[in-house]
């Protein structure tokens, strides 16, 4: 009880990852929470990365968590720069109203 | 024992802010806990050996995205209130599945055995001062194509966010360096021979 186990991290990245995921059915309209819930579900992941890296004594697992950041932290500024794009053009950041990209 | 408590305090505070971004009413608070929750978990990093990792944690996400988001809010003029109305009814189906999903995961680290894992413990955070570089000399050897892709990702996400903001508005004066660095004297001075008593039939 008194020791952390790898178990110990694996719950609070599911815990967490669990939390992003609800947090994207809360707020269904409003796009900003939903690019903070995907950023909190990416930090549940590189807890997990971490923490596998650490009991595992692999540092593949930290190189890994750099890669994600850098994938996440693209993903963050394309996001948002549509987001004030489509905010420009619309007037509005309601996700139902983005359906003028029909394929 | 002092790492057990510091566990147990980053990740209540770290559920706690979590919880709280997704439920505060205001964004900006929502931004604001998101940066807490980021250094939390930069906090256990730190307790798992990974001190890089955690410096490059709170640099990234709270001093470029988190600034990010922060700018975004602020800038648009959004009716925020309007956005919430409506949103409850999705959340007895948001429960469902979240639960299913920590109870499956939870399910699945309980039967999975990590026998060879739990054998050794953690890494002692002090003997492993050079952490940063350990990762360095993988990282500029075994890592090094996916190294430079990640680089390419960045550089294309710039150019891709610099396209997709940039807005040229008509009517505004801007210098045009490349109009002026290409224009020859020929092209604006002309020299007329007067003769005397004569003058000049057209300027």
């Amino acid at each position: 009880m008194f020791e952390i186990s790898l178990f110990h991290y694996l719950t609070l990245a599911a815990i967490l990852f669990t939390v992003g995921v609800f947090g994207i059915f809360l707020n269904r309209k409003n796009v900003i929470i939903i690019l903070m819930s995907i950023e909190l579900m990416l930090l549940a992941v590189n807890i997990n990365f971490v923490a596998f890296s650490s009991f595992l004594h692999d540092l593949g697992g930290q190189v890994f968590t750099m890669f994600i950041l850098t994938v996440a932290a693209a993903e963050a500024a394309i996001g948002l720069a549509i987001l004030v794009t489509f905010f420009r053009n619309k007037g509005s950041i309601a996700v139902e109203d983005i359906s003028s990209l029909k394929g | 024992m002092i790492g057990v408590f510091a566990f147990y305090l980053f990740s209540f505070v770290l559920l706690t802010s979590a919880i709280f971004v997704i439920s505060a009413r205001n964004p900006v608070y929502s931004v604001l806990f998101l940066i807490l929750a980021f250094f939390n978990a930069a906090g256990l990093f730190v307790l798992l050996g990974a001190e890089f990792v955690a410096m490059i944690l709170v640099i990234v996400y709270v001093g470029a995205v988190a600034v990010l988001f922060l700018f975004v809010v602020m800038m648009l003029d959004i009716n925020f209130s309007e956005l919430r109305k409506g949103c409850m009814e999705y959340v007895p189906l948001g429960l469902i599945l979240g639960g299913v999903l920590l109870a499956e995961l939870i399910t699945l680290y309980r039967a999975w055995p990590p026998a060879a894992i739990d054998e050794g413990a953690s890494i002692d955070p002090v003997a492993s001062v050079d952490n940063t570089r350990a990762l360095g000399s993988i990282l500029y050897t075994d890592y090094v194509f996916p190294f430079q892709v990640s680089g390419l990702i960045l550089l294309v996400a710039m150019i891709g966010a610099i396209v997709l903001t940039l807005r040229v508005r008509p009517g505004v004066l801007r210098q045009k360096v490349g109009a002026q660095v290409s224009r020859k004297t020929s092209d604006i001075l002309k020299v007329e021979h007067v003769s005397s008593g004569k003058g000049v039939d057209h300027v």
